[in-house]
């Protein structure tokens, strides 16, 4: 008999990658968990603001293979925001970034739309799932964290709530869109590059490869192999590190990077750029643009102003959004 | 470079920006005891005197990288709060003493016998050698719970093998030149398989100590029998 105050979803499809996100697992990289949460936390946010969750409770992360559920019992709001994803509900077709209730009975399906690689699906309510040292991330090597979902599977929301007052749009924000203009700091293994190499990191466009996944991404372009020889000892890395392998293909490490690595960073993207880039697509272009760590600093200040005036207009209702 | 190899044997780290939110300290460029007790000393400084902004230490073999909130502090109020714990007096002691079990039963050490025919030993004398190590953890990455205990003696190190093997059991204890860690999840490795753990050195069921070591432990490794590997696995 399921309780009154549960929605019980059952997994009819789920493509690969799709899994349960929390704000991520913070503070154990020194343990080599890395912190893994959404891929894009910026569209995360804003799912849970539109249904009024407090920031940072768990929603399931749908890449681009997409995600169909069935409401076999309860009613509950969701919000779906991240990409040009289309949002299948009730006999609705609609794009992301919109908030409707699903009831008992009905289906919602989740698929790529013309832009975007990742999107939140968002539940007025508290999804049931596996913790794992204080977090519902999956980290998606291990599979530990709330897991990542699979057809036949439900997934339980207690305690789901009806916000009709919340039905209606979201406003996808400019700095919710793709970034083909990475801002990055110099370092810190630059030393280990030509000027030459250096230069063409900073002037050539590259793209993104399918080697895609939440661990990070290589992208195709001029090679920038290293001119000396690679004898440094593993240390840390961070989300944004843009790490040359010794065949000289750059990649961009994510949520759930390894945490150290002995390959030379010959830049790390600013983090307040990451969230549009990982958006982008396989074969879409990106190019680097260095700036000074104080400008780092200041770009990430800006943006987190930006960011707080958005969610609070998000969470305020759907007509309220004046960005 | 001169920069490079002064702070190997100085006293002045390298401080370098990493994107907008951390700082790495450099305190040399090799696997060196003495330089990874620098590492482990401002560790412990930063842990028992965090600075306004501070989110986390990282530490590796011979660098530590300290991540900031870049609403409150910057690379130069964080680089200037390294500074001030350089020369830290650090109270408690550092690095505790822990042991981990080791079964060298053949099917459990499947590269047991090739190490000891590329070290010119018989595997009791590889085993020996493997218990005779002075290991200390050096830091933990590649993935959760994964240590890198440095102290593998001399005689029986072996360079990693040309490409890694699937599916390799969580709690095989791996060497490759000076190091050795025991796996904690089911992965694939290049290095060599000399026996297997049932001590638990990430426990994904404990929110309370789910980590065995900190970096800057030293361990010690105890020889048990398949009997008692058998009953720690069913315990």
């Amino acid at each position: 008999m399921p309780r009154m105050s549960e929605a019980v979803l059952a997994i009819n499809f789920a493509g690969p990658h799709v899994a349960i996100q929390d704000e991520g697992r913070h503070g154990l990289m020194r343990y080599g968990v890395p912190a893994s949460g959404p891929m894009d936390r910026t569209s995360f946010a804003a799912a849970n603001a539109a249904v009024g969750n407090p920031a940072g409770q768990p929603a399931i992360e749908v890449s681009m293979g997409g995600l169909v559920l069935d409401c076999v019992s309860g009613d509950v709001t969701f919000a779906v925001a991240g990409g040009g994803f289309i949002v299948e509900h009730a006999g609705d077709k609609r794009g992301a970034w919109m908030v409707a209730t699903l009831r008992a009975g009905e289906r919602l399906a989740i698929r790529p739309g013309h832009w975007g690689s990742w999107t939140y699906l968002a539940f007025a309510g508290h999804i049931e799932a596996k913790t794992w040292l204080g977090s519902m991330s999956t980290h998606s090597l291990s599979g530990l964290g709330g897991g990542r979902l699979a057809a036949g599977q439900t997934v339980t929301v207690a305690d789901p709530d009806v916000r009709d007052d919340r039905h209606g749009p979201i406003i996808c924000p400019v700095i919710a869109r793709p970034r083909s203009e990475l801002r990055v700091v110099v370092g810190p293994q630059d030393r280990f590059f030509s000027k030459e190499t250096l230069s063409n990191f900073l002037s050539s466009p590259f793209r993104l490869s399918d080697a895609y996944d939440r661990m990070g991404v290589r992208l195709q372009g001029p090679s920038l192999a290293p001119s000396v020889a690679l004898d440094m000892p593993s240390e840390a890395i961070v989300r944004g590190s843009v790490q040359v392998a010794g065949d000289g293909v750059p990649a961009i490490l994510l949520a759930d990077h390894q945490t150290t690595g002995g390959y030379p960073k010959i830049a790390t993207v600013v983090d307040s750029d990451l969230d549009a880039f990982v958006q982008l697509r396989p074969r879409d272009h990106v190019g680097f643009l260095a700036v000074t760590p104080q400008q780092a600093i200041e770009n990430i200040r800006l943006r987190a102003a930006t960011m707080s005036r958005y969610l609070a207009a998000v969470r305020d209702g759907p007509w309220n959004v004046l960005i | 470079m001169s920069q490079d190899s002064s702070a190997s044997s100085g006293s002045v780290p390298n401080y370098r920006p990493v994107g907008g939110h951390a700082v790495l300290v450099e305190f040399g460029t090799t696997i060196d005891r003495r330089i990874h007790d620098r590492v482990v000393k401002l560790d412990a400084a930063l842990k028992a005197a965090p600075f306004p902004g501070f989110v986390e230490a990282v530490p590796a073999y011979a660098s530590i990288l300290v991540c900031f909130d870049p609403l409150v502090a910057d690379h130069r109020t964080t680089g200037a709060a390294i500074a001030e714990r350089l020369g830290a007096e650090i109270p408690e002691t550092i690095g505790a003493m822990r042991e981990v079990e080791i079964c060298y039963d053949p099917d459990l050490a499947p590269d047991l016998a090739a190490v000891a025919e590329a070290s010119g030993l018989s595997p009791e004398d590889v085993v020996s050698a493997h218990l005779s190590g002075d290991y200390n953890v050096f830091m933990y990455g590649f993935a959760p719970g994964y240590a890198y205990l440095a102290g593998v003696p001399k005689a029986i190190q072996q360079p990693r093998k040309p490409a890694p093997i699937r599916g390799i059991a969580a709690g095989s204890v791996l060497i490759a030149g000076p190091q050795c860690l025991v796996s904690t999840l089911t992965m694939p490795t290049g290095w060599w398989i000399i026996g297997r753990s049932p001590t638990k050195i990430l426990d994904a069921a404990s929110n309370d100590r789910p980590f065995l070591f900190d970096v800057g432990d030293a361990v010690r490794f105890r020889r048990i029998s398949r009997a008692e590997f058998d009953a720690r696995c069913l315990a």
